[in-house]
């Protein structure tokens, strides 16, 4: 009964507050740039006015495919609010994104299917440090199950403080964010105008955005996972990567995703390495 | 009350796409200019994307001609409704000093139907502002 309440209210509070976070972000990155920047309730605006828009579609795929990305973007959320098990998590999560590829490989533009192919490169570069950081969190608590991990005594940043920054890629390109913002970004203005999410517009385009929002909140709670001890020590945790998060986008120019592979396999994968040698060898 | 707010929020998120029917790039780096710090458009929920797929206003810059009235059409028909458009400058107005060349047709309203009219050679980014904003009333305007 408790997982099912718990659960429900992860669907319902996620992407309340992943829009919040989408508008803060924007907000803090627009004083980073020395503007105003827009309202926080701005990303609720445009996904409102999204809904208002007509269906335009070029077939069948992009409605079920955006459907079916927020679907598991959602269930994701709920089994991980629900203190399921994170091996289960993540195979949700991850057909979530690939249906998302397929959505913008059903068309033949060519923008929709650049954007496809590398926002697959994008899966295929962090779906193997995610499961690491579970493999590691597996390593130190003994369990998979979720639950068991909160009963876990310390934080785990003390015994996987380089899988921290590990997930820290992870969420820098599930953001989309620089460096790793080229299968699309929120400003859609750039090289191949708004990659995997060309093609898809009006509602569709609100749906994905709210499965993005889910997907954040995901990541943040994986994050969170790290200082789960306290209440003061998640909020520190996730106020002081998700900023950090922020500069780095702000700082970084776009690089290419055969920089992104061999960066961020090379340093992801050794500093999983150091880390586990380490938790074996203390 | 959720039919409300979709409909208070498409004035409060126009996404614009700007299209350049060649023009001097005098309009352009004015329509630019506005997504700049100094004028911030960003503050009322304005982002310029590349594609109509996603845009509410489209801005159309400088002289028609048979060649790219085609593309403009194009463009303009990929925009899913609601959606406003408008031409700035002489050029996009009426074909500006242009108008008597034997390759331009005249202003943008001669291929689709244009929202508001920001004069200017080149037009000041505060009357471009001030266009949009005017084109947000045809968005109010369907609130019926």
């Amino acid at each position: 009964m408790k997982t099912i309440i718990l659960m429900i209210l992860g669907i319902v509070i996620a992407p309340i507050l992943g829009g919040l976070i989408a508008g803060i972000d924007r907000r803090v990155t627009a004083r980073l740039q020395s503007r105003f920047g827009p309202p926080i309730l701005q990303p609720f605006y445009d996904v409102a006015k999204l809904f208002g828009k007509d269906k335009v579609v070029s077939n069948f795929w992009q409605v079920f495919c955006s459907w079916v990305y927020l679907i598991a973007a959602a269930l994701s959320v709920a089994l991980l609010f629900g203190q399921t098990d994170l091996l289960l998590v993540f195979f949700v999560q991850a057909i979530g994104a690939v249906f998302l590829v397929m959505g913008g490989l059903s068309t033949p533009s060519p923008y929709s299917q650049v954007g496809a192919q590398r926002e697959l490169i994008q899966v295929l570069t962090y779906e193997p440090l995610i499961i690491l950081v579970f493999a590691s969190i597996f390593m130190v608590t003994g369990s998979f199950r979720i639950d068991e991990i909160l009963a876990y005594k310390q934080p785990l940043l003390i015994q996987l403080p380089l899988m921290f920054v590990v997930l820290g890629y992870a969420l820098t390109i599930k953001l989309r964010k620089s460096p790793f913002d080229f299968s699309t970004s929120h400003h859609g203005h750039q090289e191949i105008v708004k990659g995997v999410l060309t093609e898809f517009s009006g509602p569709y385009l609100g749906i994905i955005e709210i499965a993005h929002w889910y997907e954040t909140i995901f990541i943040l709670g994986i994050c969170a996972l790290f200082w789960h001890t306290s209440l003061v020590g998640v909020i520190l945790l996730l106020v002081s990567t998700y900023f950090a998060e922020l500069i780095i986008d702000n700082t970084m120019a776009r690089m290419t995703w055969r920089w992104m592979l061999k960066y961020v396999w090379s340093i992801g994968l050794a500093m999983s390495f150091v880390n586990l040698i380490w938790l074996y060898a203390g | 009350m959720f039919k409300k707010f979709i409909e208070n929020s498409r004035a409060k998120s126009p996404w614009i796409m700007h299209f350049d029917c060649g023009s001097c790039n005098g309009c352009d780096i004015e329509v630019l200019a506005c997504l700049t710090p100094l004028y911030d458009v960003e503050r009322f929920g304005i982002v310029n994307v590349g594609n109509p797929k996603h845009a509410d206003v489209l801005l159309v810059t400088g002289t028609v001609n048979p060649r790219n009235a085609k593309v403009l059409r194009n463009i303009y028909d990929q925009m899913p409704d609601p959606k406003g458009v408008i031409a700035i400058g002489a050029c996009g107005l009426s074909g500006g000093v242009f108008r008597e060349c034997y390759n331009v047709l005249g202003g943008v309203d001669k291929v689709i139907p244009v929202d508001v009219y920001v004069p200017g050679c080149p037009a000041k980014p505060e009357a471009i502002i001030d266009g949009v904003v005017t084109a947000l009333a045809k968005f109010e305007g369907l609130k019926g």
